[in-house]
C-alpha cells in the first residue's frame, strides 16, 4: 500500500542569481513497511526534497508545483497549523548530526517528552516520563530511565543518534525521513543503528525514506532506490536492480567511483568534473556534460525518466546501454 | 637500509584530574621507503593522535620516532623545520585547513617561502606545475578558497604538502569529507603522484573499502593501542584480532544479497580516560576470558602481528566477503570506465 507519493515535486528558491529549482520534478514513492533510499551526492536535491515533505523549507524556499499525497491527502493544501500535527504525528525525521540536532542545554528526556507534549497537551508529566522511558528502552539505550535525566554531551555518538531516532520514533509516525542518519558514525556504531532501524520497521510497519550517500547502505537497507543528480530522479528501481542492472551512466559512475572491499583494482573509474551549482545547470540532461556516453542531443531538452525494463525507470537516451 | 620511518612505543597522555587520557599509548610501527601503511579504527582510537607525534606537530609523552634513521624526538627547532620539509601532512577538512584569506598560488607557495626554496620566480613556476599535477588551471592560483569545491580544496591541500618535495605524506582522512565520486578523483591522484613521486604515505581512515583500495599494509587501532598489523590481503583475507573482524563484519556492502549479513558489535567504546585493564577490548569481546581481563596481551611479532591473548586458538572467521555482482553491470561499468578514458583521451 501506498503511503506517500511525491508527484512532480518542484521546489524553488528565488536568488539574486535568478530562480533556482532545487528540486525540479521529482516522483517518488513510499510503501508502508517499506524503505525508499534517496542516493546522491551534496546539492542533489535530496535533502531539500525531505524539507519540502517536510512542510519545514525556510525562506526564499516553496514548493511552487506538484503534490505531497500522505495516505491520500495533499500535505501542500495545509495550513502551517495542520502541518504542525503531521510533523512529529505522521512524519517523524531523523538528522545526520546528532550532536548538533539535540539541544545541549536540556535534558534527553526533556526533548523526547516536548514533541508528546505538543501532541498530547492534556498528559501528565509523569505519564509523558514514562512513555518517553520506553521509547529510550526500545531503542536499547541501556538504563534509560537514569538516562533520561542526561544531557546531549554524556552521551556518546551512538547513543545520540539513537536518542535522535527515539525523539523521531516518541508520536509513532507512519512514515520516518532518516537524512544521512550513519553518516557520522563509525562502522560498527552504523551497523547497531542500521539493525535498529530495521527492527522498529518490521515491529511498526513504518515506511522510511533514506536518504544517504553510501550505496553500501543502501544495499544493505533499501527495497527501492531512487539515485538523484542535479535536482531530478535520474534512476528509479527495485534496490537489486540498481545493483544488477544499472542504467543510468551517473549510478554507473557512482560504482565505479566506490572501492570495493572485495575487489583489486589500481584505479577507480572516477566521474570526472563536479556537481555544478544550480544556478550553473546546464539544459538538457544535467549529468551530460560529465557523461562519457553523451551525444548531442542530450544537451538539447532534458530526457524523460522512462521505463526501460520493468519496474526500472531511467533518465537517460542512450539507456539500456 | 633503515625504515623511512620507525616508530617505537609511541604514547602520548593528556593529564585530566588524578588520571590521564591515554590518548596513544604504546604504539609502534615501521612505514618503508614508497609504501602506504594505513591506520584504521573508529573515532576516538588515537589514530589521529599519532599521526601528529609521528611529524611532532604534538608532543611525546613517551617514545621514540626515528625518520631516515635520526631521532626527530631530539630535534632542536632549526632541525625540525629542516625535517618538516621531509615530512608533510593532508589534513581532513579542506575547509578548515586552508587560509580563507589567502590566495591559492599564496597558500601552496606559502611552504617553500618558509624554507627558503627558489627565487620568487622560481617558486612562482612551481607552483603552477603543482596546480597542473593536482588537476588545476594555472588561473586559479588568483582565487580564494571560497571560490572551490571540497574536491579542488582537498587538491589545493595536496599541492600544498607537495611543494617541498616531501619523501613522507601523512594523509588524515583525506577524502572522508568529499563526496563519492569525488573521493575516487582524489585517491587516484594520490596513487598517481606516489607512482610518480616515490612518495611514503601515512594513511589515516575509517572507510576500510577506501584503506583495502590505498594501502600496502594495515595497522588497526583501539583505544590508543594497535591490534593488528598486516600486509593488506592478509588482513582482509585473514583477520586475527577479534576487532578486526568486528569492523570488517560491519562494513556495508554495495550487494542486496548480503542484505543481513552485517553483525554489529555490542556495546560502546570504553572512555580512554579509564581504559579497561588487561586487553583494552575485552569488554566487547565474544572470546574475552580471566587472562584478558587482567593482562595486557604482547603483539605476536612477524609479517602479520596480532596483541590478542587468544590469536592462536581463534576460530577462523569463515570465508572472506566475495561480493556478488552481476554480469550486467560489469559489462556496463567497464563500458563506462572504456567511454570516460576514451573522453578523457580525446581532450
Amino acid at each position: 500500500m501506498t503511503l506517500l507519493s511525491v508527484e512532480n515535486l518542484v521546489t524553488s528558491f528565488r536568488t539574486s542569481a535568478g530562480e533556482v529549482r532545487a528540486v525540479d520534478g521529482v516522483s517518488i514513492t513510499v510503501e508502508r513497511g517499506q524503505t525508499l533510499g534517496i542516493v546522491g551526492e551534496s546539492g542533489c536535491g535530496k535533502s531539500v526534497l525531505s524539507l519540502s515533505i517536510m512542510g519545514l523549507l525556510a525562506h526564499p524556499g516553496r514548493v511552487t508545483e506538484g503534490r505531497v499525497m500522505l495516505e491520500g491527502r495533499n500535505l501542500l493544501d495545509l495550513s502551517s497549523r495542520q502541518m504542525r500535527d503531521v510533523r512529529g504525528r505522521e512524519i517523524g525525521m531523523i538528522f545526520q548530526e546528532p550532536m548538533t540536532s539535540l539541544n545541549p542545554v536540556y535534558s534527553i528526556g526533556y526533548q523526547i517528552t516536548e514533541a508528546m507534549r505538543a501532541h498530547d497537551p492534556k498528559a501528565s508529566n509523569a505519564e509523558l516520563r514514562a512513555r518517553a522511558v520506553a521509547v529510550l528502552d526500545r531503542v536499547r539505550i541501556p538504563s534509560a530511565a537514569r538516562r533520561f535525566d542526561e544531557y546531549p554531551h554524556q552521551l556518546s555518538g551512538g547513543m545520540r543518534q539513537r536518542v535522535m531516532i527515539a525523539m523521531a520514533l516518541a508520536c509513532k509516525p507512519k512514515l520516518v525521513i532518516a537524512d544521512e542518519p550513519t553518516t557520522a558514525l563509525d562502522v560498527t556504531v552504523q551497523a547497531q543503528i542500521l539493525e535498529l532501524l530495521r527492527e522498529l520497521q518490521a515491529e511498526t510497519g513504518m515506511g522510511i525514506i533514506l536518504i544517504t550517500h553510501d550505496l553500501g547502505v543502501i544495499a544493505e537497507m533499501a527495497d527501492k532506490v531512487a539515485v538523484m543528480y542535479a535536482g531530478r530522479v535520474v534512476e528509479r528501481s527495485a534496490s537489486a536492480d540498481l545493483f544488477d542492472d544499472p542504467q543510468h551512466p551517473y549510478t554507473l559512475g557512482l560504482l565505479g567511483s566506490i572501492p570495493r572491499v572485495d575487489e583489486d583494482k589500481t584505479r577507480l573509474t572516477a566521474i570526472e568534473g563536479t556537481v555544478p551549482p544550480p544556478f550553473a545547470w546546464p539544459p538538457g540532461c544535467r549529468f551530460a556534460p560529465r557523461c562519457p556516453f553523451s551525444v548531442e542531443a542530450c544537451t538539447v531538452s532534458p530526457p524523460p525518466l522512462r521505463e526501460v525494463a520493468p519496474h526500472h525507470s531511467a533518465a537517460c537516451l542512450e539507456a539500456p546501454l | 637500509m633503515t625504515h623511512l620511518l620507525e616508530v617505537i612505543d609511541i604514547a602520548k597522555h593528556y593529564p585530566a584530574g588524578k588520571g590521564a587520557v591515554k590518548a596513544v599509548d604504546g604504539v609502534s610501527f615501521t612505514l618503508e621507503r614508497g609504501e602506504t601503511l594505513a591506520l584504521v579504527g573508529e573515532s576516538g582510537c588515537g589514530k589521529s593522535t599519532t599521526a601528529r607525534l609521528v611529524l611532532r606537530l604534538i608532543e611525546l609523552s613517551g617514545g621514540t620516532v626515528r625518520f631516515n634513521g635520526e631521532d626527530i624526538t631530539a630535534l632542536s627547532p632549526a632541525e625540525l623545520r629542516r625535517f618538516r620539509r621531509k615530512a608533510q601532512i593532508i589534513f581532513q577538512d579542506p575547509y578548515a585547513s586552508l587560509n580563507p584569506r589567502l590566495r591559492v598560488g599564496d597558500t601552496i607557495m606559502e611552504p617553500m617561502e618558509v624554507h627558503g626554496i627558489g627565487t620568487p620566480a622560481e617558486r612562482r613556476a612551481r607552483m603552477e606545475e603543482l596546480l597542473g599535477l593536482v588537476g588545476l588551471a594555472p588561473y586559479h592560483a588568483q582565487r580564494y578558497p571560497h571560490e572551490f569545491s571540497g574536491g579542488q580544496r582537498q587538491r589545493i591541500g595536496i599541492a600544498r604538502a607537495l611543494a617541498v618535495q616531501p619523501e613522507l605524506v601523512v594523509c588524515d582522512e583525506p577524502v572522508s569529507a568529499l563526496d563519492v565520486s569525488i573521493q575516487a578523483q582524489v585517491v587516484n591522484l594520490l596513487k598517481d603522484l606516489q607512482a610518480r613521486f616515490g612518495l611514503s604515505f601515512l594513511f589515516i581512515a575509517h572507510d576500510l573499502a577506501v584503506v583495502k583500495h590505498m594501502a600496502d599494509r594495515v595497522a588497526v587501532m583501539y583505544l590508543g593501542r594497535i591490534v593488528e598489523v598486516a600486509e593488506k590481503n592478509a588482513l582482509f583475507d585473514n583477520p586475527r584480532h577479534p576487532y578486526t573482524r568486528a569492523l570488517l563484519a560491519a562494513i556495508p556492502h554495495p550487494d542486496p544479497g548480503r542484505r543481513g549479513h552485517v553483525t554489529p558489535l555490542g556495546g560502546d567504546l570504553p572512555s580512554p580516560l579509564n581504559p579497561p585493564p588487561g586487553c583494552h577490548f575485552h569488554t566487547r569481546c565474544p572470546f574475552a576470558t580471566e587472562i584478558c581481563r587482567k593482562d595486557d596481551p604482547v603483539p605476536t611479532g612477524g609479517a602479520h602481528s596480532v596483541t590478542c591473548h587468544h590469536a592462536d586458538t581463534l576460530p577462523p572467521m569463515g570465508a572472506a566477503y566475495q561480493g556478488h555482482i552481476s554480469e550486467t553491470a560489469v559489462r556496463r561499468l567497464a563500458l563506462y570506465a572504456e567511454a570516460s578514458a576514451a573522453r578523457a583521451g580525446a581532450e
